[in-house]
Order: C-alpha cells, then sequence, then structure tokens
C-alpha cells in the first residue's frame, strides 16, 4: 500500500486557508492581527487588573459549585473540630466546608480573594500611570470614566463577596453597611429595608449579595471592561514622545505574534503570581471569626483595603449631629457625610476631572502622545494631593492595628488622622509642584550645557571647572541647540551614544540595539563629531 | 480657752462637793483599792475583747507569706505602701484582690512596673515561681480574694463552646486571633500568645488593668477551662491552615501584602516583559 506522504509544515497554512475558504476571515483577521500597539512597561499595569478578572472568574465558577446562599440555620458537623456542634448559616457552613472538605476548595477561596485585592489594586495604579501621564485627554474621556465606574463596580464586586461567607467579620461590614444607608437623609430606611428585606439582618441578604456578586456585578464589569478594551482598541493606545513618533501616528509591535505571546506569558505569570500567594498567604480566616452574630465584633474589624479609606474617614469624623427641629425633630448623623457624601464627591471629581482639565487649560486638541508627570506640574501635584489624602484615611482606616502593633495611643491615632488629612494634602501638592520644576530645570540644564563627566579640571589660573559633554554642537554662547522633546533626557555619560549604549541585564534589551536607537533614551547621534577623548587635563603619556 | 477651762474646772469643784477631811490612813486604803477595782476592771475588758481584735488584725503569717511579706518590703512597698494598703497616685491597695492577681501581675512581669504608664506592659518576670507564690500567700493571707485552683486547667474542655465564649467575651478587645488590640489613650489588650494557661485563668478572676472580672458567677470554672482551651489549643499552637498567617492583623495587613507581594511582583514584570523588545 502506497502512504501518502504528510507534510507537518504545511498542516498550519492548510488548516487555515481551509478555515478562510468557509469563513472569510482572513481580511479582518489581517488587520487584527497586524495592529501595533507601542511597548513601555507602564502600558501594562492596566493588563494586570484584565488578568486577575480572568482568574477572579475561573476562581468564583469554582466556589460557586459549593457555595450554598441561604441564611437558613443549621448546625456544623464538617471536620473543622472547634466550630462543630455550633449553629450558623448554611452560607457560613458551606464556606466552611468549602475551606476544609472541598478538595482545593481553600486555595481557590484564597486565589479569588487575593485576585480580588490585586485586580483593584492595579486598577488603581493603572489609574494613576493614566491619570499622572495625562492619557486621559481627549479623546480618551470617555475611555477615563468607564475606568472610574470600574474601580466602583470592583469595590461592589468585593463588598458583596466578601459579605457573602457570613462570618463575624462580613457581618460586621455588612452592619456597617446597613448603618451608611441609614444615615443617608429621607430615604434611609426605605433603602434599608427594601435591600435587607426589613430589618437588619434578616434572612435575605445573603441569596441577594450573591446574585449581585457572580451575575448583575460580574456582568456589568465585563460589559464595562470589553468597551473600554474596544475603545483602546478603536483609538489606539497613546505612546510617549521620542524620535518617529507623532501624534499621528503609532510606533510599536504587531499584535502578532510578538504582542500576543507577550500578553500569554504576562497572563501565565500574574495568574502565578496570584496562585502563589493563594497557596502561601492565608487571607480572611472566616473559621477564626466564627458565625456572625450581632453581638460579636472583634477588635481589628477592618474591610478590605479598597474600602478602608471609607472606615478611616468615618472613624475620623467628629460626631457633629445636626438636628433640624421638623415635626418630631430629624437627624442628620455624621456618619452620613464620611461614607456618603464623600464617596459622592469623589466618583464625581474622578468621573468629571478630564473636562474640568480641559476646561481650565482650554485645551480641546486631540492627544495621542502622552506626557511626562515633570512637564505638567499642576497635575502632577494634583495627583499627589489626591494620593496623600486616600493614604491618610486608608492608613486611619486601620488606626487601631497600628496604634495596638507600635505602641501608639489610639487618641493620638486619630487626631494625628485628623490634622494629617487637612495639612499632608497641601503639603503635597507644594512639594510636588517644587519637585516637577527642579526636574524640567535640570533637564533643560542639561540639554543646554551637556552631561556632567564627573571631570574636575584645574585651569592655569587655579579655578576649578566641570566638563560638560555637550550634548550638541554649541551655538555662539556656548550653549547647545537641542530642544526638549517631552522624553528623557540622558543625564550620565554611559547614557549617551558617544560611549555606546550600555546595555545590563535583566529589564533591559539583551539584544543587540540595531542601526535605529532602540529607545527615545537613546537619542540619534547625527554628524558625530571627531570623538576626542575628555582627559582631566593630565598628559598619561 | 482660757474662760472655758474654769468654767470646767468649776464645775468639777462644784461636783466634788467641799474636801472632807480624812485620815491619811483611810486616804492611802481607799487609793489602793480604786486603783486595784481599776486594775481589775482594765483586766477584765481586756480579757473580754483583745483577742477578737488581735485575730482580725494580727494572725500569725504563715512561712510562705512571712517569706512573701519579706519580698514585699522589698519590691512592692514602693507604690503599694505598707502592709499593702496602697499609695495615692502611686499604687492601688492590695487589701482583697486576692493571690490570682498577684499571680497575673508577677509572674507576667508586669510587676513590679518599670514607670508609671497607661498600662504595665508584659515583661520578663522578676520573680521565680516560688516567689511569686509566697508574694500571692503573703496578700492572699492580708485580706482574702480569688485564687486560682490548683491542677489541670483544661481538664474536659470542649472547644466549640470555648470558642464561642470566646469570641462573645474576649474578641472585642483581644481580637479574633487574641493578637491584642489597641483601646483608648494607649491603653491595650495584650496578645494572648504569651499567657500560660494559670495567667489567663487568673487574668478572668481578677480583671487586671483594663480587663473586666468575669467571676465564676459569669464564666463558670468550667467555662473559663473552655475558653483556655481554646486560645492555648486552637488559636496558639494550631498551624495556620492557609498558610503564612500575616500576623493575624485581619485585611490591613492583607492589603499591605496585595500591594508589596503582588503588585511588586507584577510590576517587575511588567518591566521585564516591556524590556524585551
Amino acid at each position: 500500500m502506497k502512504r501518502r506522504k504528510f507534510d507537518v509544515a504545511a498542516v498550519p497554512a492548510r488548516s487555515a486557508g481551509a478555515l478562510d475558504d468557509r469563513f472569510q476571515a482572513a481580511t479582518p483577521l489581517r488587520k487584527l492581527l497586524n495592529k501595533v500597539f507601542p511597548d513601555h512597561w507602564s502600558f501594562l499595569l492596566g493588563e494586570i487588573a484584565l488578568f486577575s478578572f480572568i482568574v477572579l472568574i475561573l476562581t468564583g465558577v469554582f466556589l460557586t459549585f459549593f457555595f450554598e446562599p441561604a441564611m437558613t440555620e443549621v448546625i456544623y458537623n464538617g471536620s473543622y473540630a472547634p466550630l462543630r456542634g455550633t449553629p450558623m448559616s448554611a452560607a457560613y457552613a458551606s464556606s466552611l466546608n468549602l475551606s476544609f472538605d472541598v478538595r482545593g476548595g481553600l486555595i481557590m477561596r484564597q486565589m479569588h480573594h487575593w485576585a480580588a485585592l490585586l485586580f483593584m489594586a492595579s486598577i488603581v495604579v493603572h489609574m494613576l500611570r493614566v491619570f499622572f501621564t495625562g492619557a486621559f485627554r481627549k479623546p480618551r474621556e470617555t475611555n477615563w470614566i468607564i475606568g472610574s465606574l470600574l474601580f466602583w463596580v470592583g469595590f461592589l464586586a468585593g463588598f458583596t463577596g466578601y459579605s457573602l461567607p457570613d462570618d463575624g467579620l462580613s457581618g460586621t461590614g455588612l452592619r456597617i453597611a446597613s448603618g451608611i444607608m441609614l444615615s443617608i437623609p429621607v430615604i434611609g430606611s426605605w433603602v434599608t429595608s427594601s435591600i435587607f428585606g426589613g430589618e437588619f439582618p434578616g434572612t435575605i441578604i445573603i441569596s441577594r449579595f450573591f446574585i449581585a456578586h457572580v451575575l448583575l456585578i460580574p456582568g456589568l464589569l465585563v460589559a464595562l471592561i470589553s468597551v473600554h478594551l474596544g475603545l483602546v482598541f478603536k483609538q489606539k493606545h497613546t505612546q510617549w514622545p521620542g524620535p518617529g513618533r507623532t501624534n499621528e501616528n503609532v510606533v510599536g509591535e504587531r499584535m502578532f505574534p510578538r504582542y500576543a505571546l507577550k500578553q500569554g506569558g504576562f497572563f501565565m505569570v500574574v495568574f502565578g503570581v496570584i496562585a502563589l500567594m493563594g497557596g502561601l498567604f492565608q487571607i480572611n480566616p472566616i473559621w477564626y471569626f466564627g458565625p456572625y452574630e450581632a453581638w460579636v465584633v472583634s477588635a481589628a474589624s477592618q474591610p478590605d483595603w479598597y474600602v478602608m479609606f471609607l472606615d478611616g474617614s468615618t472613624r475620623l469624623m467628629p460626631a457633629w449631629e445636626i438636628n433640624i427641629p421638623i415635626g418630631d425633630g430629624y437627624v442628620i448623623p455624621p456618619l452620613f457625610w464620611p461614607t456618603v457624601v464623600l464617596p459622592g464627591i469623589l466618583v464625581g471629581l474622578s468621573l468629571l476631572y478630564p473636562f474640568l482639565e480641559a476646561r481650565r487649560l482650554k485645551d480641546y486638541r486631540h492627544h495621542n502622545l502622552l506626557q511626562r508627570p515633570r512637564d505638567v506640574p499642576a497635575r502632577t501635584a494634583a495627583g499627589a494631593m489626591a494620593v496623600a489624602f486616600f493614604i491618610v484615611l486608608t492608613l486611619s482606616g486601620g488606626n487601631d492595628v497600628i496604634a495596638d502593633k507600635f505602641h501608639i495611643s489610639l487618641n493620638a491615632m486619630t487626631w494625628a488622622g485628623r490634622i494629617g488629612l487637612l495639612i499632608l494634602p497641601p503639603l503635597a501638592y507644594y512639594f510636588t509642584y517644587r519637585i516637577c520644576l527642579g526636574l524640567q530645570q535640570h533637564d533643560r540644564e542639561v540639554l543646554a550645557h551637556g552631561v556632567e563627566t564627573g571631570i574636575i579640571k584645574r585651569l592655569p589660573d587655579g579655578r576649578f571647572v566641570e566638563v560638560h559633554q555637550p550634548l550638541s554642537e554649541a551655538d555662539h554662547d556656548g550653549h547647545g541647540a537641542l530642544d526638549y522633546v517631552g522624553w528623557v533626557v540622558p543625564k550620565k555619560m554611559n547614557r549617551l551614544g558617544a560611549l555606546g549604549p550600555a546595555i545590563r541585564g535583566f529589564f533591559y534589551p539583551i539584544e543587540k540595539p540595531a542601526e535605529a536607537p532602540v529607545s527615545p533614551g537613546h537619542p540619534p547621534v547625527e554628524t558625530r563629531p571627531e570623538r576626542e577623548e575628555i582627559t582631566s587635563g593630565e598628559s598619561r603619556r | 480657752m482660757t474662760s472655758d477651762n474654769d468654767r470646767r474646772r468649776g464645775l468639777l469643784a462644784r461636783l466634788r462637793g467641799r474636801p472632807v477631811a480624812r485620815s491619811r490612813g483611810r486616804r492611802r486604803l481607799g487609793a489602793a483599792v480604786r486603783l486595784a477595782a481599776a486594775l481589775m476592771l482594765a483586766g477584765g475588758a481586756y480579757t473580754l475583747f483583745a483577742p477578737g481584735v488581735q485575730a482580725q488584725e494580727n494572725p500569725p503569717l504563715s512561712a510562705a507569706a512571712n517569706e512573701g511579706k519579706a519580698l514585699f518590703d522589698v519590691s512592692c512597698v514602693t507604690c503599694h505602701g505598707r502592709n499593702a494598703q496602697g499609695v495615692a497616685e502611686r499604687g492601688p491597695s492590695l487589701i482583697g484582690v486576692g493571690s490570682a492577681s498577684v499571680e497575673f501581675q508577677v509572674s507576667s512581669g508586669r510587676m513590679p512596673m518599670a514607670r508609671q504608664e497607661a498600662q504595665a506592659p508584659r515583661k520578663k518576670p522578676q520573680f521565680t515561681d516560688e516567689q511569686v507564690r509566697q508574694l500571692g500567700q503573703y496578700i492572699q493571707e492580708l485580706g482574702g480574694g480569688p485564687q486560682v485552683p490548683q491542677g489541670n486547667l483544661r481538664e474536659g474542655a470542649d472547644l466549640a463552646t470555648g470558642g464561642e465564649l470566646f469570641r462573645i467575651n474576649c474578641s472585642q478587645c483581644h481580637a479574633f486571633s487574641a493578637g491584642g488590640g489597641a483601646l483608648s489613650s494607649g491603653k491595650y489588650a495584650p496578645s494572648l500568645y504569651p499567657a500560660t494557661d494559670r495567667q489567663i485563668y487568673a487574668a478572668m478572676l481578677s480583671g487586671p488593668q483594663n480587663m473586666p472580672v468575669f467571676g465564676d458567677n459569669q464564666i463558670s470554672p468550667q467555662e473559663k477551662a473552655d475558653i483556655i482551651a481554646y486560645i492555648q489549643e486552637n488559636l496558639k499552637d494550631t498551624q495556620d491552615q492557609g498558610g503564612f498567617n500575616l500576623g493575624r492583623y485581619g485585611p490591613s495587613t492583607e492589603g499591605l501584602a496585595a500591594f508589596l507581594v503582588g503588585i511588586v511582583a507584577l510590576v517587575f514584570t511588567s518591566l521585564w516583559i516591556a524590556g524585551k523588545s
């Protein structure tokens, strides 16, 4: 029998051809696969959030197979001895079973929780990158708004998620949430009783939060993430200024194969880091907190980090109660201001920021090139102010733990938070602004006078001068003619093309740079003047 | 003043009446009889009342208590005063605190205090177990009070009951993990990890520093045994099921770890990946 020759190398092309015959996918795919993405490490921060979200969905689906979202009372009889025989809700009992009796359940639960913390953390880090580089400017305001919404929807996802196990900690969080809802004037009590199905805690809240947590909120997140990524495709990614990069083009790598491969690898690393954390670090040990009972509130009951700023604002708020003498008297509790009004203002400010800045600068043009933070001191300083505000509130959210472990009076911590909240943001603004101006000035100085060589020369008359390596030919004033282009100015001799590119290990390209400059960090060296060794003035013959 | 004295002298003189002349022998005899009668009365009254009074105020101390008193007079008397009745602004009276309190404070090194501050911290004990027992014996014999029973303090303990009682009564201040927590103005509920069974029992009985007393009427000795077993066997000796516990400080350190470990690792990864162009 004659065996047909089977050419392995031809398989991909043949099968792709067969597919294209049937689905006519080549034309749209070619466009997609040739899409160019600019490359910079800071553009990958948003991907961490995307990949954590994928891990969240994978682990979350596993958890739903074993979790029972019901508040019916059961007697625990699983393998965790110190709770055996304790009456508890079915939700808590199934969470315990998930942790102790389901194979691999605990690491799945812990990975899910760590992925949630990383999801929120990378959203914030990504948001800071977008803010400080001005990537939110026209035409990308919509994507900025979607990104901000993603934070707040993620916030809700996290809160509904860590409320589900119905342990002591999550019940305490729910109690606080019900208190916050109750503090809203006029509609508060209606909102609370409709969400909890009556008085707190009721018997329905876990089931409601469950469906919100596994269907409504993830659905919303998927929708927002899809639009977010779709807009990045449509509007193209921003890029740093540099040689060959303009406001009208995108310089980078094609989607396929390099970008896709790198992203695939990055997903593996994110998955690996989350799995490592889930396996190595214990998170939310629900078995220590016990079933939720209204009279059990442990010390150090904190929310997860992305909610902690609200806990902090509540702790710092003075007990200012507003009494309105209408009818039987009406009270606006102090809780209303730090937990309803403050987040309201924060949401509004974050959503509107692109428009506020455009209006202030009267800048309505398209911007596809990023700005270095130092070049826009006012924005950078405002961002630093916001970060300082958030950090003070977050630290205040854990101020009892800080007070206890660092042996500081809790009262002192509270007052430090109150004063710090008012004083530190303006200080952060001022210092950031000054630092930005200083960095700008240094860039201009290097462009004008050259790079410091570290060589001190003594002149015949006894004076000492430092030798500078000019970056370009000097004009009659002895000043260089290079303009600042919004990108890194070399400040060290081994960053200059003159001494050969400094190729160091790990974080830098291993391949030998091509003829063209690899990155804007190495400016093109044109019409190189006769190379002359810079000496210390001493002859070495 | 002087007019008062004059008036009194006048009154006495009137009561006595005019002095009657008597023979010298009769006067002496009368004086002797009166003296004898007065002595009889005084002696009788003494024999009637004195023994009871003496038993309340000055019982013979046991040998151990005498040793304890010697230690007390050297190390504790500055703040707690002679006979442990306390010194204002310095140290409270120890009458009636019982040996439980002494055992807790001294065996955990809290007493003697290094300085006056919000709360005495745990430190290396200054006395041996034997000396602690002697001091406790002295305070016990001085004024009575609660005592820690001898023997195994976790006899027949039930972990689940202990856990429930711990969460209801202890976790507000000592936290779910017994790792301790902050109270107001520099005071704190200490970590229970270094505490022994007897110290936990003594603390519940005596309510040291800011801790309320959990007497046997509130938490029975059996329930105390349950709580001690839960703290020692479940919180202290059991390995954490989920891996490294990050200090068991709750979500604060978890958030910190998410940034310091997770975000740092992933940002370095993105630097690495982006560099591979």
